[in-house]
């Protein structure tokens, strides 16, 4: 298929808060190509989460359209959302969002749960993306066992084992060290430039924005300017 | 798809049971508590029940006076109870028929436990009133001496009142009474009676030859309508016949209906408060792991899996529950004898609590019932939370 994977028209997204309208996004207009790498940035409160969560369907928006490789999201019921989501997007978060109770290993399969692929099938799925993290020694540890650096690998892992369409991070880097967030983002150049992953990363840091293909820049609620 | 989802959410949940224990164990210690009333409740109505049932055989019929609604108000005079064992469809062996005119009156005695007075019923029986009683059985001592002031007493009474003991003396009507035997009647409630002979008796009370009852044994279960219906027929008596079961549960029917009415209500109300008990559970449950449901629904579970998966861990929690206190009723109340007055014969009822496998299982299920109702509110809440409110929750 050709075209842009992501296109976003007349965005708007407003939160009520008693008699209080909270106006977020305002008319957003946005067009990522197949294979793209951006990072989202703007002051806080601009709306970046706001507009991750709209594009990965965890958030409705109050006008406006998402389309995704030609799929427009917003005429999806909850459970044919949920299905989309499982197959189409993978989430990454700045606090990891790993469940405690489960190994890395197991956290990894999670996704797979919504397949129809074997136990076997899975397992060696999760243990391919757990050594493109470099994490196939930390398979049996729990969430707890882990460096916070280590911890986001998995959530990559998570992310990515069930080969979505698009990555969606929000602040993959902002809890980690250099470091640790180097590691991360040397991962994400690698799943872009040779997975060929088109990846979305909301971001404060400068550094982190240098290494996406685009930096857009999030204020009043459109998108103010573009680098890259 | 649905199920291997809901399975793997539960699954996980499960595991973070141990970190939770101190308001899993309020849910199950909550339950349990309610169910262990509710079973010892279903247990004394069994026990009540098998009381009445086991002195109710089909092929023996108790007949009083006309309009009379127990022993206790009917009387019946010597030519009377003549008329009543010559009816036809009275079984007959060498002796004639098989009919036992039976004098029944109050005594009073102390409660073991209270020490207040308590009705004890007294009947005097001549030799016909073991030949309409299968179960009775001499358990200690022997049967009283006819013609003498001897008497047995059942094994309800003697562990129920005061001053009854083999080999003892009784005071009642002016006379003493030597105790030398000790009965029992397959359960029934004639264990809560004392016996002696049915001559002795009459004439310690001035009673004559008049009986309160005659109890026949029929020459099947299906001819209590035929001696009903020859004895309504004789202009020489007014009496009502009814077989023996059908006796004893009239006799008891509002007993039994208020213990049963009583125990369902406290059941309930204790129930309700249980239901908070497991609301608040699950509440916590589902609070403590808001974040984790919301990145379970990010990553595309669907909500159902998620309100299915509070829930079974709620019924698991009530099930837990409801072994626990139906366990607990079992070892505590199982077997243990108690008395009641039945205010239809103002005389006292001996009984035992019989949690039986049905009374257990009914606590069982009740138990999983307010898991589930517990469950159902947080599980719903779960599902309902936006997403993205529960990925920012802490
Ligand atoms: N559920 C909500 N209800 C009401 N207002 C909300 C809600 N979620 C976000 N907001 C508001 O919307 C605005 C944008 O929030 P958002 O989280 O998208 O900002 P952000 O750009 O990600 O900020 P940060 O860089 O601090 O993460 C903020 O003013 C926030 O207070
Ligand atoms: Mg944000």
């Amino acid at each position: 298929m050709d075209g842009p994977l992501v296109e976003v028209r007349g965005l708007t997204k407003e939160y009520r808060r008693g008699d209080e309208v909270v106006p977020v996004l305002a008319g957003l207009d946005l067009s990522i190509a197949r294979g793209d790498y951006v990072a989202l940035m703007g002051p806080s409160g601009s709306g970046k989460s706001t507009l991750l969560n709209l594009l990965g369907g965890l958030d409705q928006p109050t006008a406006g359209e998402i389309r995704i490789d030609g799929v427009s999201i917003g005429e999806l019921g909850s459970n044919e959302l949920a299905a989309w989501r499982a197959r189409s997007v993978g989430f990454i978060f700045q606090m990891y969002n790993l469940l405690p109770v489960l190994t890395a290993e197991q956290n990894v399969e999670l996704p797979l749960l919504l397949t129809s692929l074997s136990k076997p099938e899975r397992l060696a799925r999760a243990r391919a993306a757990l050594a493109l993290v470099g994490l196939s020694d930390r398979a049996r540890h729990r969430p707890r066992e882990l460096s916070g650096g280590q911890e986001q690998r998995v959530g990559i892992a998570r992310a990515i084992v069930t080969d979505p369409l698009l990555l969606l991070c929000d602040e993959p880097t902002g809890d980690l060290d250099r470091k640790a967030g180097d590691a991360v983002l040397d991962l994400f150049d690698a799943l872009n430039r040779e997975a060929g992953k088109t990846i979305v990363m909301v971001t404060h840091d400068p550094r982190a924005a240098a290494r996406a293909r685009r930096i857009l820049h999030l204020e009043k609620g459109v998108l103010a300017r573009e680098e890259g | 798809m649905a199920r291997g989802q809901m399975l793997a959410i539960t699954w996980m949940n499960l595991q973070s049971l141990p970190a939770r224990w101190g308001a899993a164990l309020v849910a199950v210690v909550g339950i349990g508590g309610v169910v262990m009333v509710l079973t010892a409740t279903l247990a004394m109505a069994q026990g009540f029940k098998a009381a009445l049932d086991f002195a109710g055989a089909e092929d023996v019929a108790v007949v009083v006076r006309g309009g009379s609604s127990g022993e206790l108000s009917s009387n019946l005079l010597g030519p009377e109870a003549t008329v009543v064992a010559d009816a036809p469809g009275i079984l007959h062996d060498g002796a004639g028929p098989i009919a036992s005119p039976e004098l029944y009156v109050l005594v009073d005695l102390p409660m073991r436990v209270s020490g207040t007075a308590a009705n004890v019923p007294f009947r005097g029986v001549g030799a016909r009133g073991f030949a309409v009683r299968d179960h009775f059985r001499i358990l200690a001592g022997r049967l009283f001496t006819p013609g003498l002031y001897e008497l047995v007493i059942g094994r309800g009474a003697l562990g129920q009142f005061r001053g009854l003991k083999l080999g003892g003396v009784v005071r009642f009507g002016n006379q003493n009474w030597r105790i030398v035997g000790v009965f029992e009647d397959g359960g029934s409630v004639t264990e809560s009676e004392l016996w002696s002979d049915l001559h002795v008796l009459q004439s310690t009370y001035r009673r004559g030859n008049s009986v309160q009852s005659v109890r026949v044994r029929l020459a099947s279960p299906a001819a209590v309508a035929q001696v009903a219906a020859a004895l309504k027929a004789d202009a020489r008596v007014n009496v009502s016949v009814a077989s023996e079961r059908a006796f004893y549960a009239e006799q008891s029917k509002a007993l039994v209906a208020i213990v049963t009415i009583l125990g369902t209500t406290i059941s309930i109300m204790m129930g309700i408060g249980a239901i908070f008990g497991a609301l608040n559970t699950m509440y916590s449950a589902v609070a403590a792991r808001t974040r984790e449901i919301a990145t379970l629904r990010a990553v595309g579970f669907g909500a159902a899996p998620v309100v299915a998966s509070v829930l079974v861990e709620a019924v698991l929690l009530g099930l837990a529950g409801g072994l626990l206190g139906g366990l607990a009723a079992f070892v505590a109340f199982d077997g243990i004898a108690a008395s009641t007055l039945n205010f239809q014969t103002f005389s006292q009822l001996t009984f035992a609590f019989m949690v039986t496998p049905r009374v257990f299982v009914t606590g069982v299920c009740y138990a999983v019932l307010l898991g589930l109702l517990g469950g159902l509110l947080p599980g719903i809440q779960a599902a309902r939370l936006p997403i993205t409110a529960g990925l920012r929750s802490t």
